[in-house]
């Protein structure tokens, strides 16, 4: 309890934040929406590469969650994501900071193909290169999915949990906030039925840092 | 003045109900689009698919491009606000709650329960895309006639590699995509 008031202590404080910090969430969200293809979760390594492993202004399990958060409200997930982690980051002024940022490529690059090139996605050429892109999409989600899950997937309860999501989704196509509240569920459940692993639960994920 | 009051109203409600992210608003857009009569359904599908090519989120790249068509550069920016301010909203709302029992057990057991979803999510999501990337999709209209001729091997090559640039080698990101580029105009004149 202790540990999470001062956490609430200190996003209160970043509510403080220095014009500077602001200018940098801005900038970076800027590249992040700049270089993403391919919606929200290709994101993720250049989030972990830009915030997490070179600022440090996030852990890299603490990703997990924010796309956790993202998934499970409304509108885009690469917004969501983006605007969460600049409330993380610098509280209200960063999330807003982090939202144009994110947004700003996209309005300035669509209205420029809109205005200017006509019909760019003909050219063969274009289209070679975009299809290079895709495959790197690819790629970029499978590192992300391949990162988290060191995080997330401890003990076997988990690989199971993250294994009956793959199938019911690539199965019975099942939509994803159902799977995320039956995860939700799952871990209440555990803690129902078994007390006493909680505290190893919670701990083990200190242990892991 | 009324279609910019449209274009706001109507992105908004988009941004504000739909759950699953960008792909997942697409065909809401469409309804919309063809109640108000802005567009035909070829050129929204056109939309859709420099929406897909071009970076950044799809959700604000429809939102933009629909705007823009409408009504002009003002029409493009005030959809895209519509469409990311009930983001902006909710994470405001949203993050307040999470910080304040962020520590507590109940609160810790629901993310544990969470993130091999999530997880699971992200892997399924690398299995949809890689269907889009590694199959030729005028063959797979034509009906699978051989798996070799079905399969599109200088995609499969470039994901590998950017799987192991990026993982072993730890190149980053976005010269990652640079190289992708350039290695699929590459393999277009070599195969």
């Amino acid at each position: 309890m202790e540990g999470g008031r001062a956490f609430y202590a200190q996003i209160i404080m970043t509510e403080e934040v220095s014009f500077k910090k602001l200018k940098e969430i801005f900038f970076i969200f800027l590249k992040l929406g700049a270089f993403t293809f391919g919606g929200g979760y290709a994101m993720i390594p250049l989030i972990e590469e830009e915030v997490v492993h070179k600022r440090k202004w996030i852990k890299e399990e603490e990703v997990i969650d924010v796309f956790a958060v993202a998934e499970s409200i409304p509108g885009a997930i690469a917004i969501n994501s983006s605007t969460f982690i600049g409330y993380k980051i610098a509280g209200r002024k960063g999330a807003i900071a982090a939202n144009i940022g994110v947004i700003l490529p996209s309005v300035f690059i669509i209205t420029l193909i809109a205005s200017v090139f006509g019909r760019f996605q003909d050219n063969p050429i274009i289209q070679a290169a975009l299809l290079g892109v895709r495959s790197c999409v690819v790629a970029l989600i499978g590192v992300a999915a391949f990162s988290l899950s060191k995080k997330a997937l401890r003990d076997k309860l988990t690989v199971l949990l993250w294994l009956i999501t793959v199938l019911c989704i690539l199965i019975m196509d099942l939509h994803p906030i159902f799977m995320i509240i039956s995860g939700g569920l799952i871990g209440l459940l555990v803690m129902k039925i078994m007390p006493d692993k909680v505290e190893e639960i919670i701990k083990g994920r200190g242990d892991n840092e | 003045m009324k279609i910019y009051l449209q274009l706001i109203c109507t992105f908004f409600k988009l941004g504000l109900f739909s759950f699953g992210g960008g792909y997942a608003m697409i065909p809401l857009i469409e309804k919309e689009i063809e109640s108000h009569g802005w567009m035909t359904a070829t050129e929204f599908s056109n939309i859709i698919a420099i929406a897909e090519m071009t970076p950044g989120p799809i959700a604000v790249n429809s939102a933009t491009f629909v705007g823009y068509k409408t009504a002009g550069i003002l029409g493009g920016i005030i959809a895209t606000i519509g469409v990311a301010l009930p983001s902006l909203l909710l994470i405001l709302l949203v993050s307040q709650i999470f910080f304040k029992y962020q520590d507590h057990p109940v609160n810790k057991m629901i993310f544990y329960g969470i993130r091999p979803v999530i997880v699971g999510l992200i892997t399924t999501a690398t299995v949809f895309v890689g269907k889009t990337a590694f199959f030729h999709w005028e063959v797979s209209l034509a009906g699978i006639k051989d798996l070799f001729g079905f399969l599109n091997f200088s995609s499969i090559a470039i994901c590998i590699i950017s799987f192991i640039g990026m993982l072993r080698f730890k190149i980053h990101p976005i010269l990652m995509i640079g190289i992708s580029a350039v290695l699929g105009v590459v393999s277009m004149y070599l195969f």
